[in-house]
């Protein structure tokens, strides 16, 4: 027989002892923890529930995340004169296309570029003749220390850094732009060679290398690194506009809104307004194809 | 901080609990089955439950958007049964954020349960413990480490989620924006104070109620010790 009288009951079970640290072991103290834990999800939900926002009739739109903070200037600009408000949801164009392709509730769409817009509006996902032009960025090579670029962008030709950061052509506008300028001064395929050109997924990831010092140089948006009143801080070099296509960023009222005459009074103030045409200047782009 | 930024983390922290509370009640049956069971389809299961970990999650939102999206099977049929996608709403934040986190919710059960092992559930059976005794009885408390895990894991791989949220969520401040895109959306308008205090904020929560969950569970829990012919 392998029990003995004096054993336990059953042994095969035996706990920590009849409490442990945290209290009861066993059945009692399993269900202990689990009202502590219920405890826990109801009082989560309960403080996140006290947090929802006011319904408000609003715009939603999507946006570039190069023209995020310029457009939330602007949606302060048009509340102020005309109650409306914008509730504004960035991302990359490319996500953003593909996502108003699979139906998300945009009433407006700000791309980075005109290549998306006309896709969309070939597919018959806009409001016909909405398309504009509402900004044109302009390229600048940049870096943080005052010594690093020069004003005719010399610096290029005498390659004295490791790195240049530039966007990837292939998919950010201002990435092309470099890329071509580049091209058009001879300098493409060297700086290739030599390894000094490093690709940033997005605008913001080319400024972050640049602006780190990981890059000791890079091509970003002067939106990037213009500050009140025009200045520049760092070094720079603009290139001249024949050196690039121009970076055209075009918008579009997206079909699927319910809100078309809002859409289209701010499309119309944005156009017109010259409240909004400053506010685009200042952040460093030009209005001029409007 | 601002009242856009404290919605985000309302949302972050009501998303990781529904999908922490969802996981545990629907991947506990699977995870039994997968820990316990003998089926020789545990094998092929097991397989597909660690999927997930293998797409990058902007990846795995952008074919969940297309699944879900006007043209895609899941969001034909819920189309025609009068139903929306659930695609740019909370919804679909649950959704993706399940099945981004079901790894980390099945595998610590599966582990917890496998480790009760055959041998106490034979015992139960032979003092006549029918399937569903067995497992409340015993099952389920000698694996109560492995729910703490399981849980601990969804919750704070949920809080962390970026780009499966940002794919089918598509950023709608005040109904998918998350406390980690708010961040983002911060760091790219190059509001760096903005970001810094989001992050320190989400970050001290959770540290906050990781702390009170492991120090309310502090102790050695059950144990099992061999049967010993003495």
């Amino acid at each position: 027989m392998p029990t003995s009288p004096r054993q336990a009951p059953c042994p095969l079970l035996r706990r920590a002892g009849p409490a442990g640290p945290a209290g009861p072991a066993g059945p009692a103290g399993f269900a202990r923890r689990a009202g502590f834990a219920a405890a826990l999800l109801v009082a989560l939900l309960g403080s996140s529930l006290a947090a929802r926002p006011a319904a408000a009739e609003q715009l939603q739109v999507a946006v570039a995340a190069n023209f995020l903070g310029t457009l939330q200037k602007l949606a302060r600009s048009y509340a102020g004169t005309s109650g409306n408000t914008l509730s504004l949801s960035s991302g990359s164009t490319g996500q953003l296309y593909a996502q108003i392709r699979q139906g998300a509730p945009f009433d407006l769409f700000f791309a980075a570029d005109t290549q998306r817009p006309q896709r969309l509006e070939s597919q018959g996902l806009t409001v016909a003749g909405s398309r504009f032009t509402y900004a044109v960025g302009t390229l600048v090579l940049w870096s943080p220390h005052a010594a690093t670029v020069d004003r005719r962008g010399r610096v290029l030709q005498r390659a004295a850094f490791r790195f240049l950061a530039l966007a990837d052509p292939r998919n950010a506008p201002y990435g092309a732009a470099a890329q071509q300028v580049l091209m058009r001064l001879g300098l493409w395929q060297r700086l290739n060679r030599d390894g000094k050109i490093v690709i940033g997924s997005n605008i913001t990831q080319t400024w972050q290398f640049a602006a780190s010092g990981n890059a000791q140089l890079g091509f970003v948006a002067l939106s990037q690194v213009i500050g009140p009143g025009g200045r520049i801080g760092g070094s720079y070099w603009l290139p001249p506009q024949s050196l690039y296509q121009p970076i055209d960023q075009d918008a579009v009222i997206l079909a699927r809104t319910a809100r078309r005459a809002t859409a289209e009074a701010f499309e119309h103030w944005l156009r017109s307004s010259r409240a909004a045409a400053a506010i685009i200047r200042d952040a460093g782009y030009r209005t001029d194809s409007r | 901080m601002a009242g856009d930024d404290l919605i985000a983390l309302a949302i972050s922290l009501r998303l990781a609990t529904v999908t922490t509370a969802l996981l545990l009640v629907l991947c506990t049956p699977l995870a039994w089955w997968l820990g316990t069971g003998g089926s020789r389809w545990r094998v092929p299961v097991n397989a597909v439950v660690s999927l997930p970990l293998v797409l990058p999650p902007t990846v795995l939102g952008f074919y969940l958007l297309i699944f879900l999206g006007p043209q895609g099977p899941l969001g034909r049929l819920l189309h025609a049964l009068g139903i929306g996608s659930p695609a740019f709403s909370f919804s679909g934040l649950v959704i993706g954020s399940m099945i981004y986190s079901l790894p980390f919710v099945v595998q610590p059960l599966r582990d917890a349960f496998e480790g009760v092992g055959a041998r106490v559930l034979e015992v139960a059976a032979t003092l006549r413990a029918s399937p569903w005794d067995r497992f409340v009885s015993v099952g389920l408390p000698l694996a109560s480490r492995g729910f703490l895990t399981a849980a601990v894991l969804a919750f704070a791989h949920t809080l962390g989620e970026f780009g499966v949220v940002l794919m089918i969520g598509g950023n709608i401040p005040g109904r998918t924006q998350t406390a980690s895109i708010a961040i983002f959306n911060h760091a790219e308008t190059l509001d760096y104070a903005a970001a810094d205090r989001l992050s320190a904020t989400l970050v001290g929560i959770a540290f906050v109620l990781l702390l009170a969950v492991y120090a309310s569970t502090r102790g050695r829990g059950a144990q099992v010790r061999p049967w010993h012919w003495s």
